[in-house]
């Protein structure tokens, strides 16, 4: 069992939970992942490593409630355990030491681009940070973020907060200024978020690179279903990524992949609501 | 029950196997419960005097465990159950699992003297029958050994794992055993389904009876991520480590649309069904995707276990695609019959090219080239060769691919001095030691995807060399 030592609220939908899995801690870098399972029936689900103490021998989780799993981590409070957690799984992210990194976090991919943030500040990297949400409730993040970009830009898509449009409006600016060098770009967001930026960089010719969220049983690499094409290859997200060259991920599949079992996490998030009795909620962000 | 010497002559002479009941298929296909009943007492005794107690048993020589064949069968025959199956256990930890998966037809009923002329004896079903018989009675834990003060890392809780843990944990060795999913098993929990071996009543019960030998059980580990082999020497204090990882990658066709959706391995298919529980869903979180006309491409036991859940899961048409004919299908006799009886549908010499999907990207349609016999291959089978012009399209909305498995590279690159075969095998000698002095490994990481009973062979063999390593250091 593994006990939920801290619980925080981050927005409306969103939480920070702080998790004991020394082993897990030991050996956390950035880019790499957890899987969850709340109790015997329940579905194994893959939350990024946000940040993890060696010394307290816990791991920080970030997750938006979007379906059944969510929610019902959601519901858990501080002492409660979680049956399972394994990991750290994927691939460390390469760091580079120097140069000027510009993240764009959208939505449900602020949490598992944060500490990518920190590992390039860390690293001694000048990040910019583009965040954004459909609405000011959903930005999460955004002191953590601040503290560790050189610059934060904010957007709504309904203009409550910042910039009144699109992460990839002010990615164009930046793009477009040729005065300052561009070494790497990381996305992470919703699919879509992370197709326009890819596409949007590719004529520039800059490293982009995303952290993608297909569908995964094990993440050990035994099953297949969380395959993604890479540059025409079958890559295991689990395994060979999560992180991959932007300019190589076929999202057209990858975005037809994700949605397989909207039916069933329809249902799964029905049955729930029913049975907590707790409804509402909100089921599509991004 | 006493049998009189004219009624044990009979059955001396008797040609056929006894049969044992099972579920009528029209009925099971609508379950998930065990398929075959088992034997009762009556069944076993009048089966176990089938054996003619040869001097010079070769169905021994049959068994990757060395079970004391006519001796276990000698004791049911007279009636002495507590003793068989004391006498079966010996030399094999989990006879529930192999009473019923274990291929016996290649294995020690291959060997069988009466095999010659009639029927071998059923040895697998007796050995089900005594298992069954302990498990409903309550199993007794033996007395602790002394312990040696040695520890051991077994990594992997599959059939080859569990089989060495509870060897050395009965040699008095200190075991940890280390397994990356969330339940212990391997194979015999997310790829063999529940119908051909129960979870609750059978599998976990073995487990428990390993765990009650002294094994201390650590889910939830990845080696190679969580730790790695050499933090297992070198921080966790372990002096031995055995690797029975499995072959657990799987492998595609490599055929254009292999990744529209509809289209599984058969690993990602049978871990939602069996270990994610995925046929009780909404009870169970974790969903499975199925149409209506399901082609298994593989004709092995994970193909047969595919089609077969397939039918259970409520798909009205089940085809086995497969490129050889059925003299060449590898899986078990047994599960080739009762996936017939179910009404699979087997289209031999057919091998698909292309996977057809439709404008949202599900499949609905499989093309496929018929193929006729050429010359033997390496492996021995005649080798398929394409019909040119015999291109046709199936008319499939789901696939289950289910040509093999490789093992997991995760280990093998991670570790330190372990030598590598071609096929990413782990490279181990008869004993089981590999090329890194204090590391075994046995089963399928060893030698590619086989069978239950002789990855726990390779167990029970390394578990032996490993005591030898441990009290020379
Ligand atoms: C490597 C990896 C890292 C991730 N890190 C985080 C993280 O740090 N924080 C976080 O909030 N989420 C993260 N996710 C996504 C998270 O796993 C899903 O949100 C979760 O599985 C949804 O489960 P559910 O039962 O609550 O919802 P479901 O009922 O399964 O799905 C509800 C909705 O979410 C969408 N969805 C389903 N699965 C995913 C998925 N894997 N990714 C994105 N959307 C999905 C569905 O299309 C559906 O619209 C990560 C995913 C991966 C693969
Ligand atoms: C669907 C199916 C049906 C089959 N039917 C039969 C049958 O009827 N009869 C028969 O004899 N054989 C059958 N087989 C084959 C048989 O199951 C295997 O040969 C056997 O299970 C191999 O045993 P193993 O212990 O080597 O590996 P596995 O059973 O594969 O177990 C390996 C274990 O190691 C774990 N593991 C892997 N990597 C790591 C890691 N890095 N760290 C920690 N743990 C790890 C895995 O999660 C797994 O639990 C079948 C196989 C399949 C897939
Ligand atoms: S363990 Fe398998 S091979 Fe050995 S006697 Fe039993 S059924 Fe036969
Ligand atoms: S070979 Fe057959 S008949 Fe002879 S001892 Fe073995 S099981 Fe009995
Ligand atoms: S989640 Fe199973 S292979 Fe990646």
């Amino acid at each position: 069992m593994f006990k939920i030592v801290k619980k925080r609220d981050l927005a409306d939908v969103s939480k920070l939970m702080e998790v004991e899995a020394p082993l897990v801690a030991r050996k956390a870098q950035p880019g790499q992942f957890i899987i969850l399972r709340i109790h015997e029936n329940g579905e194994r689900i893959p939350l990024t490593i946000a940040d993890s103490d060696k010394e307290k021998g816990t791991i920080t989780i970030i997750f938006q409630e979007v379906g059944k799993t969510t929610k019902e981590l959601g519901a858990l409070e501080e002492g409660d355990s979680l049956r399972d957690f394994v990991g750290p799984l994927g691939q460390a992210m390469e760091l580079p030491t120097s140069g000027r990194v510009i993240a764009v976090g959208g939505g449900v991919g602020i949490a598992p681009i944060y500490p990518k943030v920190k590992a390039f500040h860390q690293a001694g990297m000048e990040v910019i940070s583009i965040i954004g949400a459909r609405t000011a409730d959903l930005l999460i993040l955004e002191d953590e973020m601040r503290a560790v970009s050189k610059e934060l830009h904010i957007c709504t898509d309904d203009g409550t907060k910042g910039h009144h449009g699109f992460v990839s409006d002010i990615l164009q600016g930046m793009l477009d200024d040729k005065s300052q060098k561009i070494d790497e770009i990381i996305a992470v967001g919703p699919l879509p978020m992370m197709r326009v930026v890819a596409n949007q960089t590719k004529p520039y010719g800059i490293k982009t690179v995303v952290s993608l969220n297909p569908i995964m049983v094990d993440g050990t690499g035994m099953c297949g279903c969380c395959r993604v094409s890479v540059g025409g290859e079958t890559k295991f997200t689990c395994v060979d990524g999560p992180v991959f060259d932007a300019h190589q991920v076929d999202f057209e599949e990858l975005t037809r992949r994700g949605q397989m079992y909207l039916p069933e996490e329809k249902e799964a998030l029905d049955k729930y609501k029913e049975e907590c009795g707790c409804g509402g909620g909100n089921s599509e962000i991004g | 029950m006493k049998l009189d010497k004219d009624q044990i002559r009979q059955l001396r002479r008797m040609k056929e196997k006894h049969p044992m009941p099972e579920q009528a298929p029209e009925e099971r296909i609508k379950n998930y419960n065990e398929v075959p009943f088992g034997y009762d007492a009556e069944t076993a005794i009048k089966e176990a005097n089938r054996c003619l107690q040869c001097k010079d048993a070769k169905c021994v020589e049959g068994c990757p465990v060395e079970v004391d064949i006519p001796a276990f069968i000698k004791l049911v025959a007279e009636g002495k159950f507590d003793e068989g199956i004391k006498k079966l256990k010996e030399k094999n930890s989990l006879p529930a699992v192999c009473g019923r998966v274990c291929p016996q037809e290649s294995q020690c009923e291959a060997l069988c003297l009466r095999g010659k002329k009639a029927e071998p004896v059923a040895i697998g079903r007796l050995e089900r029958f005594l298992a069954d018989y302990e498990l409903a009675k309550g199993v007794e834990t033996p007395p602790k050994p002394a312990s040696t003060g040695k520890r051991v890392a077994i990594v992997g809780a599959g059939p080859a794992g569990l089989t060495a843990a509870g060897d050395l944990a009965k040699m008095g060795h200190e075991v940890v055993l280390f397994e990356a999913f969330h339940a212990t098993g391997g194979v015999l929990r997310y790829g063999i389904p529940e119908f051909r071996l129960p979870k609750e009543k059978v599998l976990q019960r073995e487990v428990d009876y390993i765990a009650s030998l002294g094994v201390e059980i650590k889910t939830n580990v990845v080696i190679g991520k969580t730790l790695t082999v050499d933090e297992l020497f070198e921080e966790e204090g372990f002096q031995a480590v055995f690797i029975g990882t499995g072959a657990g990658l799987p492998q595609f066709l490599n055929i254009p649309g292999e990744n529209l959706n509809g289209v599984f391995s058969a690993n990602e298919f049978l871990t939602r069904a069996n270990l994610m529980k995925a046929y009780l869903f909404p009870e169970y979180d974790t969903p499975i995707k199925l149409g209506k006309k399901v082609a298994v491409v593989g004709a092995g036991n994970v193909a047969m276990d595919s089609a077969r859940t397939s039918l259970r899961l409520g798909a009205e048409e089940v085809h086995i695609v497969y490129r050889r004919s059925d003299k060449e299908m590898p899986a078990r006799a047994e599960e080739i019959e009762h996936a017939k009886e179910e009404g699979v549908v087997f289209n031999l010499l057919t091998n698909p090219v292309r996977i057809i999907g439709d404008e949202n990207g599900w499949v609905t349609g499989m093309e496929c080239i018929k193929m006729e016999l050429g010359e033997p291959d390496d492996s021995g089978r005649a080798r398929p060769i394409p019909i040119e012009g015999s291109e046709f399209v199936f008319d499939v909305d789901t696939i289950v691919i289910a040509i093999g498995q490789n093992p997991n590279p995760l280990i093998p690159q991670t570790t330190s001095g372990l030598k590598i075969g071609r096929w990413g095998t782990i490279e181990a000698d008869e004993e089981g030691a590999t090329s890194r002095p204090g590391v075994f490994a046995g089963g399928d990481i060893v030698t590619g995807a086989a069978t239950v009973i002789l990855a726990m062979g390779a167990g029970k063999v390394a578990a032996r060399a490993m005591d030898k390593y441990l009290k020379a250091l």
